[in-house]
């Protein structure tokens, strides 16, 4: 058995992801727990950039890093408490969550394994970045139009949840409520 | 490196994940558990790309995959930020009610 410098990577690649994703789990503190699914993530993504996608991989490693300084963040301001220093372990129904786990992996695995897969159609083009630049570009343009609504309703959808009072909350739902209704009276009257 | 190993791995990820958004309270950590699900996804499609049919179209769904996980994040965040505000909960057993 030869083992090719690409398995070798993609080997180390499995074994990190499937370890950190676990580790997401283990560890004691919140703030590791992130540390270790951006490590996951990562992983995933130098798998991803031995298959041949330079610009899928990169773009999980780029974004994945930052959604996880997001999350950092976002654990600081909420938790209410020092999250590399708080020991932690917050689980309920663990034992039907490790059997499900299990279960999962032994159904989709099973798939893996048994299903017998097709050899591969086709060959990937020189550069697959520009050939995939120009499918969403052109003939898959049509995936990129549907996904910016998408994205602008998410946008739209995580201000209105998030923001603690608007204008509808000062002035009623018809905007016509006067005086507006402002925890602390005072301001121009109107 | 074959294509059935590249779903094994990703199925451990995705059991992984699914471990962790059954079994944490705290709504942060199940996010985790999806997150790490969304993984094992990108995973499974960038090895069925590469090994099946590496034609432009199969990248462009995984396009769509990651739009869907940053979609989620973005919810997931908007949400928990919300229940935090409304009713200062952290956990979701805590968030048994729906009603604000």
């Amino acid at each position: 058995m030869n083992l090719s410098l690409v398995d070798v990577g993609f080997w180390l690649c499995a074994v990190v992801s499937v370890v950190a994703g676990a580790l997401v789990f283990y560890v004691d503190s919140m703030a590791r727990a992130t540390y270790a699914l951006a490590v996951s993530f990562v992983a995933v993504g130098v798998a991803l950039l031995l298959m041949g996608q330079a610009y899928m991989g990169v773009i999980v490693i780029l974004m994945m890093v930052m959604e996880m300084a997001v999350m950092a963040v976002y654990m600081v301001m909420f938790m209410g408490m020092n999250p590399a220093l708080m020991p932690m372990s917050m689980v309920h129904s663990h034992r039907s969550s490790i059997a499900a786990g299990v279960g999962t992996f032994l159904l989709l695995g099973a798939g893996a394994v048994l299903v017998p897969w097709p050899t591969r159609r086709g060959a990937p083009t020189g550069d697959v970045t520009s050939a995939l630049g120009e499918a969403i570009m052109e003939s898959h343009m049509i995936v990129m139009i549907a996904m910016g609504p998408v994205m602008v309703a998410t946008i739209v959808a995580g201000v209105v949840l998030s923001s603690h009072r608007t204008r509808y909350d000062r002035l009623g739902d018809d905007l016509d409520r006067r005086p507006a209704d402002d925890p602390q009276p005072g301001g121009v009257g109107r | 490196m074959t294509l059935e190993t590249v779903l094994l791995v990703a199925s451990a990820l995705i059991a992984v994940g699914v471990y962790g958004a059954l079994s944490q309270q705290v709504v942060v950590m199940v996010m985790m558990g999806l997150e790490l699900m969304i993984n094992g996804v990108i995973l499974a499609a960038g090895g069925l790309w590469w090994f099946l049919a590496p034609d432009p179209s199969g990248q462009v769904l995984l396009l769509v995959v990651i739009a869907a996980m940053t979609v989620e994040m973005a919810m997931g965040f908007a949400v928990a930020t919300l229940l935090h505000r409304q009713a200062g909960h952290d956990m979701t057993d805590m968030a048994a009610e729906l009603h604000g």
